[in-house]
């Protein structure tokens, strides 16, 4: 290791190399042992690992749920269940996916493990509160299964008022479920947002800042300021159903639409919840594999926060027909329309990375392309629902149903695999076995596409969602969906075997297989329990691939006594040469 | 191009269908070249700029402004003209012509009912005349539910408490399905309905004939009618007259059976309870069945009744 | 591990995550202010459905308003914001490292913030006494308005939640009470104090907009 000296404008510190070690003999996973430590952890690895599992298994679960409610409709009559069993199992498709996979699987499993090491942090701001926060969500996803096996919902995961006010089974436990697991993404996100300001390390400035960090900020922002009016709504839905309080009952001076307005006041913000943090994985996973720096830095950095900030005022347009102004539909609808740039903008600078890069496909950048085409499809499906006449035809038909697949599974499920197949080594220390990854990723595009391009198709020719019976009409359609979704399933399946039989049998990984710049991959694989031995030093950008691998492995041992991050201006002199942080 | 037409879309048949069908085909065209373009632009460079080898080193280019200001205004405009058309064509469907013609539609679980000028009703088929703007003021009695006609390209809520509009012109005589597309429980899906668009004068007569709401054609028997309105009125959406569990009891052999309710007590079925079930659908729950029912008091006038309870005691 | 001498660093109760105490310090405070955000965006959901129905309903507001106590609610707004002062104090106590005025100004609150329930108590069970229940269970026949449970489910629901805000409340000051005469605090270590301080203030500040919003309606 060789030391050199550095000046800044107030003290000397000192700046040494350190080599990750490749196979450490003491890591998280073996500082502390059994099932006791596990649970009582605060260490947010390991409680991002807990989270990953958690959301897996219901993701498995919602996964089941989708299977079976595909299978129904192979006929256009009742095909093995009853139409209330059909409904219940949309229902709780569409809550398990949304509140127990979506909202919490990149921030809370994948954020919760990455984001310290690659603030150079020891810990997320709150670590207690992580903690609070797994169990918050188990308790509420314990409560929403309750509440399943004790009456079940058959109300949509939109919960839309008067008629899950006044329909039976327990609705009310499974709105107090998901009244707990909002608690859980709040502490998240306000947790997020702390340690983003305040534990960066020394030299990490906001411009060095990772996208996956930024995404995660921004996904943060609306995660605070979305989830306590769900909270309120489900609340107020609990209160009506037991007290009659009558604020969304026409019967009692109330109005239902109101209801749909607090609802998507959330809910909107909450597909961005789940959708940015997936883009930071994009940006991650893209400029590592092409060995290149991320174009339009910027761009992609301050268009998340865009998003987060306009997702809040869309809301509306989930209500073109619900009988809303048509003033207040044509403002949805434009601002609508302006969330599209920001998006639109990540996608360009995105390619534009891959120019001049030196591209590897590994599994993961194979993983992003997916993302990549069915995202774009996605969004632009997106742009032909926000036009107000286009809705009004396309409103809760199949065609909705394909859109908002294309997002949260073509993006937001592509994007996640994306993540756990590029962070798997880091997470576990094993490789995958290659190329049944590729295998895999492409089973689940085609898989994909079988199943949600007929539904565009279904859509625009009127088929509504949530239909138990059908007219034969849509027969054919429905039945190549239904084969789709089964070779989906394969996929996720084979994704899910190689992935743990990797753990026992998968090839020992390096600390950086990648060739990451990114901070996170500068340390050991399988980091340390308090993730940096020594305090790391930045001087270098996660993305910058012009510079020496040298520069990246820098840690600073001594003089740490003023450590907060946001000292802009640390000059740091690295054999006997000037490196100016920008 | 009309087999692609036909392939997504369905049969264009009010006058504002084709409005939304060439906004529909403007989006959908921008955005596949839009796709192919940019898919294009990736497939070749991930061919050209594959590794080569390990210790590739690649240049610094952080940004270019011209090129992202152009990448962010191009969309942007192209949004604009899109979320203007949009606009455009929503307000034609949104105001109503002066002469529109009105009916007075009624949704609940799970039938939509019409009621015209002269007293004329009718349930599931709406009767309407061609070449003529046509309003519905609808409303709904229990929860919400929404009125879609795809070939009409029109969908609007139908809110409890309160009136929605909304108004179509259908030039040619001819038939089109109405969906309920917002969900409102077991028979969401089985809550269909019919425009029926006739001639004018064709139209005039159907309306003559049913002035006044419903009595018996002459030419049925009492239970023939009770079989009419059962289809009707959607009865058996729920209830099913062969045997088989549905949301509600079947009729087959329920006369003279004896029932079971919620609380214990039992009662052998005659024409009063059947009166009662229908007017007062939840003052006795059948055991083993939702409370789910609506009233058909006012609805249903006493000939109407006696003609459904006849058919079922046909039922045996 | 960086070897850290500097004397703030001394307390048991530092974290091995922070550089420092004043690090700690910080984003103790960022995070409770996060989290307040997240409160204000909770009772901003209430606060939009009392506007809609006040928007629709003006009259009644200004009817059921009569059937509020003005006097005792204007004795818990007092209350509430002297419970603040001595919040305030409790924490310029810390600064000051004067331990005994920790606990005592914590106890002022403590027993402030237990008058405000008493009266809030009162307040309910006077009006189920005449039958103004939330909602279904609406039962008063002295306010000439169909939708007068409306008023009063917003009512229950707006000052029931800020309630359960104020006992959760207690309960921290109770904790700090006890811990601070456990000796936990110093002018070195406050941090719960002060966050715990913010959190009160908040509570306080809603009561301000609850109290003309119900009370002080002309």
């Amino acid at each position: 290791m060789d030391t050199a000296e550095s000046s800044s404008t107030s003290k000397k510190i000192q700046v040494q190399r350190f080599k990750p070690d490749d196979n450490p003999d003491k890591h998280y996973l073996n500082e502390e042992t059994g099932l006791w430590a596990w649970l009582t952890t605060v260490d947010h690895k390991k409680i991002g690992v807990m989270f990953l599992s958690a959301v897996t298994f219901f993701f498995f679960i919602g996964g089941i749920m989708a299977l079976l409610v595909r299978t129904e409709l192979w006929t256009p009559a009742k095909t093995f269940i009853e139409a209330n069993t059909y409904n219940q199992l949309f229902t709780l498709h569409g809550a398990i996916m949304v509140f127990l996979f979506l909202v919490p699987a990149v921030p809370a499993a994948l954020g919760n493990f990455i984001l310290p090491l690659q603030l150079g942090a020891k810990d997320v701001a709150f670590p207690k509160l992580n903690l609070l926060s797994f169990y918050l969500y188990l308790t509420g996803a314990f409560v929403a299964i309750f509440a399943i096996l004790n009456g079940g919902i058959d109300t949509g995961w939109t919960f839309y008022t008067p008629y899950s006010s006044t329909t039976g089974g327990a609705v009310t436990t499974m709105v107090f479920g998901v009244f707990i697991i909002g608690f859980s993404s709040i502490l998240t996100g306000v947790n997020f947002i702390t340690t983003i300001h305040k534990l960066r390390a020394p030299g990490l400035t906001w411009d060095k800042l990772s996208l996956f960090s930024w995404s995660l900020y921004a996904t943060s922002i609306i995660q605070i300021l979305a989830t306590p009016v769900l909270a309120i709504t489900l609340a107020l839905i609990g209160m009506e159903r037991i007290l009659g309080i009558g604020i969304f009952d026409p019967a009692m001076g109330g109005d239902p639409v109101l209801f749909q307005h607090f609802f998507w006041f959330y809910s909107h913000p909450a597909v961005y919840i789940m959708i940015v943090p997936g883009f930071g994985v994009v940006s991650e996973v893209i400029s590592t594999f092409s060995r290149k720096h991320i174009f339009g830095y910027w761009a992609i950095a301050l268009s998340s926060l865009a998003i987060a900030f306009i997702s809040f005022l869309v809301w509306g347009h989930h209500m073109f027909v619900s009988g809303q102004a048509s003033l207040a539909s044509m403002v949805f609808s434009f601002l609508t329309f302006l969330v599209g740039i920001p998006t639109g903008i990540k996608m360009f600078n995105w390619t534009a990375t891959l120019y001049k890069g030196s591209i590897d496909i590994k599994s993961p950048l194979l993983y992003i392309f997916g993302f990549f085409f069915l995202f774009l499809v996605g969004g632009l499906t997106g742009i032909v629902l926000a036009s107000i006449a286009l809705d009004v035809h396309l409103h809760d038909t199949y065609y909705v149903v394909a859109h908002f697949h294309f997002v949260m599974v073509g993006g937001m499920v592509m994007a996640l695999l994306a993540g756990v197949h590029y962070w798997w080594p880091k997470i576990t220390g094993r490789m995958y076995n290659e190329v049944m990854a590729k295998i895999a990723c492409g089973i689940i595009f085609v898989g994909f596409n079988v199943t949600f391009l007929p539904q565009f198709v279904m859509g625009s020719q009127g088929m509504p969602r949530r239909y138990f019976n059908y007219i034969e009409q849509f027969q054919p359609f429905h039945q190549v969906s239904t084969i789709g979704s089964y070779i989906l399933g394969l996929g996720f399946l084979m994704v899910f075997y190689y992935l743990v039989k990797s753990l026992f049998t998968g090839k020992k990984a390096t600390a950086n297989p990648w060739g990451s710049r990114a901070l996170e991959w500068q340390i050991n694989t399988r980091p340390p329990l308090h993730n940096f031995h020594h305090i790391p030093v930045i001087i270098n950008g996660p993305y910058d691939y012009h510079k020496p691998m040298e520069e990246f492995q820098l840690g600073l041992a001594e003089s740490t006594g003023d450590g907060h991050g946001q000292q802009s201006d640390i000059k740091v002199t690295s054999d006997g040469k000037e490196i100016n942080a920008e | 191009m009309n087999a692609i037409r036909d392939f997504l879309l369905p049969p264009a048949k009010s006058t504002l269908a084709e409005q939304h069908d060439t906004l529909f085909w403007f989006v959908h065209g921008s955005s596949l070249i839009l796709t192919i373009g940019l898919i294009a632009v990736l497939i070749y460079f991930i061919y050209k700029y594959r590794r080569k080898s390990e210790d590739e080193v690649t240049p610094l280019i952080t940004h270019n402004s011209a090129l992202e200001v152009t990448w962010s205004v191009i969309p942007l405009i192209l949004v604009l003209i899109v979320f203007g058309w949009g606009y455009q064509v929503f307000m034609n469907q949104q105001i109503v012509p002066d002469d529109a013609y009105e009916v007075k539609v009624t949704a609940q679980k799970w039938i939509w009912q019409f009621q015209y000028e002269n007293g004329a009703q009718s349930t599931g088929k709406l009767h309407v005349p061609a070449d003529r703007p046509v309003k519905l003021i609808m409303s709904s009695k229990d929860v919400i539910h929404s009125f879609f006609v795809p070939d009409y390209r029109l969908k609007q809520d139908v809110v409890p408490g309160r009136y929605t509009e909304m108004w179509f012109n259908a030039p040619e005589p001819g038939e089109s399905i109405i969906f309920c597309t917002e969900y409102c429980g077991d028979g969401h899906s089985d809550m269909l309905g019919e425009v029926i668009v006739h001639e004018q004068d064709e139209f005039e007569n159907w309306l003559a004939e049913n002035a006044g709401g419903g009595s018996q054609p002459e030419d049925l028997a009492p239970e023939e009618w009770g079989e009419q309105l059962a289809q009707e009125w959607a009865c058996t959406t729920c209830h099913s007259t062969d045997g088989s569990q549905m949301t509600g009891p079947t009729w087959q052999g329920k006369f003279g059976s004896e029932q079971t309710f919620e609380d214990g007590s039992t009662v052998t079925v005659d024409e009063n309870y059947l009166r009662e079930s229908i007017l007062e659908p939840n003052a006795k729950i059948v055991e083993g069945y939702p409370a789910v029912m609506n009233t058909y008091q006012g609805q249903l006038n006493d000939d109407q009744i006696n003609a459904i309870i006849e058919y079922i005691k046909t039922l045996k | 591990m960086a070897d850290h001498s500097s004397s703030t660093t001394h307390s048991r109760f530092f974290q091995h995550h922070f550089v420092d105490a004043d690090q700690q310090f910080e984003t103790a405070k960022m995070g409770m202010w996060i989290f307040l955000v997240t409160e204000i965006l909770m009772f901003g959901g209430l606060f939009a459905a009392y506007i809609v129905f006040r928007l629709w309903y003006p009259d009644l507001f200004t009817q059921a308003s009569t059937q509020l106590n003005t006097f005792w609610g204007g004795v818990n707004t007092v209350v509430l914001i002297g419970s603040s002062l001595t919040v305030a104090m409790a924490i310029k106590s810390a600064q000051l490292n004067q331990k005994k005025n920790i606990a005592i100004n914590l106890g002022i609150t403590l027993a402030l913030a237990a008058v405000f329930m008493v009266i809030k108590y009162f307040e309910w069970t006077h009006k189920f006494e005449l039958g103004i229940f939330p909602g279904q269970f609406y039962d008063f026949g002295g306010i000439e308005h169909e939708k007068a449970n409306v008023f009063f489910s917003l009512y229950y629901l707006m000052t029931g939640l800020h309630g359960i805000h104020v006992l959760i409340g207690m309960g921290l000051m109770g904790w700090l009470l006890w811990r601070s005469l456990k000796n936990h605090f110093d002018s070195e270590y406050y941090t719960p104090i002060e966050i715990t301080g913010l959190y009160w203030h908040l509570v306080d500040i809603i009561w301000i907009f609850l109290f003309p919003l119900f009370y002080l309606i002309e």
